[in-house]
């Protein structure tokens, strides 16, 4: 992959990413979010995160399929996109549900108590907290500092991805069918890692890179 | 049966009829009329007046006094599983539901069994508005003026057996016309079901219209329950049976998910659903969910008598 192709790719990422808070945006200043603008805020932003999350998962095994190695310089973009929206979400549910925009009514104890009670809302909390490390030592500088910790540590985004799947499949009240794709999707995302390094341990796959 | 009456003031001075239509849908009908071609971009507007007007209606001292929401979020932000599970799905679907010629059959332990066609069903009853507080299970609430029949008025009249003991109701199935129902989202048909003293209790309605107009096919058209105090989904949409029976009928979400949502389900803000609080809700028009949520909806001075003595985290 040349790096005009890769410069290319970036755009297209940046657009995507950029998309559905822009739609957001675009849709509040119309006053167009609908009957309950809370509830559009908190479904689009929660699942641009998830979306987004597992984009970011599955840049590592799609350039060892590819061999596009400049592809790797995308999982930070899209980490740090889906933070962005996990950090959106969370304070839509703390400013809005939570009441907490008006100090009056915020009661803390009350997010506490969701915490502690509601499998669904820690869930979301796990997801967000997983990610949160990951945002902070995102830069070069924690790279280098962390060094070989630095990897074993950004493997809680799987946590965060897992986390977040589930938190939307407990969140509906009737199965349905999209939070279990995505919660397939992360499972598959996962299985792929566990195969490519038992296959390493096995000294199977030298070739495909590290 | 101690009956508050809710206000002096007549409703009709407080949500006048230009409250019913929001600024933005007048606008819109304003440009559909001056722009035909347009039509197509004001589906709201267009849908408040394709809905026929309901003559005779009389206004109800057991109307709450508060301002109604507006056509537009009454009629596109609804849960009838039947067209989809999105809030979006009803208004988008519901309008290839034929709903005439429509019957409904009374039978069970009843004196007067018999398939109603709608008009006979409702003829003999007054039609009153009832402008009511709607408070969801998902915590959302809204205030809609409702018109319909006393339901007790119509029980009396095809006179249930002494050992009626719970009205059972049923949603049509009609898999052809509820895109819903091809999926098993729930077990179809819908049901859902009252205890005699519920089902007589005068603010329960059998309702046929909002706005003084029919009711639009995604709330439910032609024929719904309507029990203020209880969660929205107890209020049973485009009812196609009526049975009186002796024991307790299955209901639908309680089939779904029992540990969710009980027979009784009515409002409480002491009893929290599994998965979110009730002790606060989201006024439709709101960003934020502060206002605290009633007992009994805020019907508890008329109701709670049903239910002295009751456990009611027990039977939620």
């Amino acid at each position: 992959m040349s790096a005009g192709a890769m410069r290319a790719v970036k755009v297209l990422v940046w657009a995507a990413c950029i998309w559905p808070g822009a739609n957001l945006f675009h849709k509040a200043f119309w006053g167009d979010l609908g009957v309950n603008p809370v509830e559009t805020l908190e479904h689009t932003s929660g699942e641009a995160a998830l979306v987004i999350l597992l984009c970011s998962l599955a840049i590592t095994p799609v350039r060892r399929l590819t061999g596009w190695n400049r592809l790797q310089s995308l999982r930070r973009l899209l980490g740090l996109w889906a933070f962005f929206y996990a950090l959106g979400h969370l304070s839509f549910y703390i400013l809005f549900d939570q009441a907490c925009l008006y100090w009056s009514d915020c009661q803390l104890n009350a997010v506490v108590d969701d915490v502690m009670k509601r499998k669904f809302i820690l869930s979301g909390m796990v997801a967000f907290f997983a990610m949160l490390p990951l945002a902070l030592t995102s830069t070069k500088g924690w790279i280098r500092r962390l060094g070989k910790r630095w990897q074993t540590l950004h493997r809680l985004a799987y946590v965060a991805g897992a986390a977040g799947a589930t938190h939307f499949i407990w969140k509906t009240k009737v199965p349905e069918p999209k939070p279990f794709i995505y919660g397939g999707i992360i499972l598959v995302l996962l299985a792929v890692r566990v195969i490519y390094s038992w296959r390493k341990r096995t000294g199977e796959v030298r070739k495909w890179g590290n | 049966m101690l009956l508050k009456r809710a206000s002096d003031i007549r409703s009709s001075e407080i949500t006048p009829e230009a409250v019913y239509r929001s600024r933005r849908e007048f606008l819109q009908t304003a440009a559909a009329g001056a722009l035909g071609a347009y039509a197509g971009a004001s589906l709201l507007s267009d849908d408040l007046w394709a809905q026929a007007a309901i003559a005779g209606v009389k206004k109800s001292p057991l109307s709450t006094t508060e301002a109604t929401h507006t056509w537009e979020q009454v009629t596109q932000y609804n849960n009838f599983y039947e067209f989809g599970t999105q809030k979006s799905d009803p208004a988008r679907y519901a309008a290839q539901l034929k709903v005439k010629p429509w019957t409904v059959k009374v039978d069970g332990l009843v004196t007067k069994p018999a398939d109603y066609a709608l008009e006979d069903l409702i003829k003999p009853h007054q039609l009153e508005e009832r402008i009511y507080r709607f408070r969801c299970v998902e915590a959302w609430s809204a205030v809609i003026p409702w018109v319909g029949v006393s339901l007790a008025d119509l029980i009396k009249r095809v006179q249930p057996q002494g050992k009626a003991a719970y009205v059972a109701f049923t949603t049509l199935q009609r898999p052809s016309e509820m895109p819903g129902q091809r999926t098993s989202s729930l077990d179809w048909p819908y049901v859902e079901g009252l205890r005699m003293d519920e089902a007589m209790h005068p603010l329960t309605i059998l309702a046929t219209g909002i706005f003084g107009k029919e009711l639009p096919n995604q709330n439910g058209a032609p024929i719904r329950l309507v029990v203020p105090w209880k969660y929205g989904f107890k209020s049973i949409k485009s009812i196609v049976r009526i049975s009186f029976v002796e024991k307790m009928p299955p209901t639908s979400w309680n089939i779904a998910n029992a540990a969710e949502y009980g027979f009784y389900s009515n409002v409480n803000p002491m009893v929290d659903h599994p998965r979110w609080s009730q002790s606060r809700e989201t006024r439709l028009g709101s960003f934020v969910k502060n206002k605290p949520t009633l007992m009994f909806n805020g019907y508890a001075d008329q109701v709670s008598k049903l239910y002295d003595g009751m456990d009611l985290k027990k039977f939620y």
